[in-house]
């Protein structure tokens, strides 16, 4: 018979591989170091980074999508300096996919290629709320195991 | 421990520096928020004090060598290390580091450059221009130990080292600035522009210490 706990803990651990490299790619091992710095005297600590890091997102892929709009006009090192801010946040949060998708994008910019630069940003606009969806499941889980009594497995990356 | 031998014999009474060392005031310096508050963590699980700025002119300010008073002016604010991003808008890691290691009186705090690219020519670069140590990010806790650990074997030198060295300073002309920060260590070479104290000072203790 399988308690509660039992079932939400084996989720949270399935969930949370299925997050990994191995599996769909959307976090790597940093993800892992920024839970080692989550304790009980910094219990939301890995929540309020993600939610810094989402806000980045926003306000990056605004600035990235005004540079991209000035028709005939764009300043693809502005565009690509906002890729490099990204880049940087991405990985130290442990956001693979959307990482990936930077070097991609970064390499548009410096090549200047206009299409390239417009399906990146699209994509990197779907990946960053794809993550951002994934680890409110991953949050509403973690929340759901201490109201049912039970503690958070520790899951390596 | 060889080490703390030595310093036992050299520390005033009531000093052990091993034990009983005061926390690290750190100074992290990065652009990126997301940054900002990872290695803001970092250094407070690894026990550090830490005040953060976004940016190389807003470090000088806090330092006050942008002629004006400085934060860290105020004794318990006295900044142990800097930390700072490599890339960042205006003034760069890079200039940050060179402006403190022109002053006189801050020369002498271990700078530690982070960034996202590992090139190898920057990293000659900072280190031959006297930074401590250059972190590749992301930035992980077993890093923040190890350049704590660093900076404190070279602090606890320092002050052995003193004592030795004041009876050599007698009648010698070491630093004429009168505004040298208390902490400074026995320089009487003049070529230590071109290498950083804490690289010679580690090469000492690495002959005492392998405790590593």
């Amino acid at each position: 018979m399988d308690t509660l706990v039992a079932q939400l803990q084996r989720q949270f651990r399935d969930y949370t591989i299925s997050l990994s490299p191995g599996f769909f790619g959307f976090l790597d091992d940093q993800f892992t170091e920024l839970k080692k710095l989550q304790d009980e005297c910094s219990p939301d600590f890995v929540a309020e980074v993600v939610s810094l890091f989402f806000e980045d997102c926003e306000k990056l892929i605004g600035n990235m999508a005004r540079a991209l709009d000035q028709t005939g006009n764009v300043d693809f090192s502005l565009v690509g300096s906002s890729v490099h801010q990204l880049k940087g946040s991405s990985s130290s949060v442990g956001a693979k996919r959307v990482k990936g998708l930077c070097v991609t994008f970064k390499e548009c910019c410096d090549s200047q290629n206009f299409e390239g630069c417009v399906r990146c940003l699209q994509q990197v606009d779907i990946e960053y709320k794809s993550l951002k969806a994934k680890l409110q499941d991953l949050f509403n889980l973690e929340q759901q195991i201490v109201q049912a009594g039970g503690r958070i497995p520790q899951v390596d990356i | 421990m060889a080490v703390g031998e030595v310093m036992r014999m050299e520390v005033p009474t009531g000093g052990d520096l091993t034990v009983s060392s005061p926390d690290l005031h750190v100074l992290a310096v990065d652009d990126s928020i997301v940054d900002r508050k990872v290695i803001e963590r970092l250094l407070r699980i690894s026990s550090c004090k830490v005040t953060t700025v976004e940016s190389g002119t807003r470090a000088l300010q806090y330092l006050g060598l942008d002629g004006n008073t400085g934060a860290s002016d105020l004794k318990d604010l006295k900044v142990n290390l800097i930390v700072t991003d490599y890339s960042m808008p205006g003034l760069t890691g890079y200039d940050l580091l060179k402006k403190i290691k022109e002053s006189s009186t801050f020369r002498e705090i271990p700078v530690v450059i982070m960034s996202s690219e590992n090139i190898l020519t920057r990293i000659e670069q900072c280190l031959k221009e006297g930074a401590e140590d250059f972190l590749l990010k992301p930035v992980k806790l077993a890093d923040v130990k190890r350049i704590k650990q660093l900076i404190m074997r070279n602090e606890a030198e320092d002050h052995k080292t003193l004592s030795h060295s004041n009876k050599r300073k007698l009648g010698e002309d070491v630093d004429a600035s009168p505004s040298s920060s208390s902490s400074s260590s026995s320089h009487d070479d003049s070529s230590v522009k071109d290498f950083p104290s804490s690289k010679r000072m580690k090469s000492e203790s690495d002959i005492f210490s392998p405790f590593i």
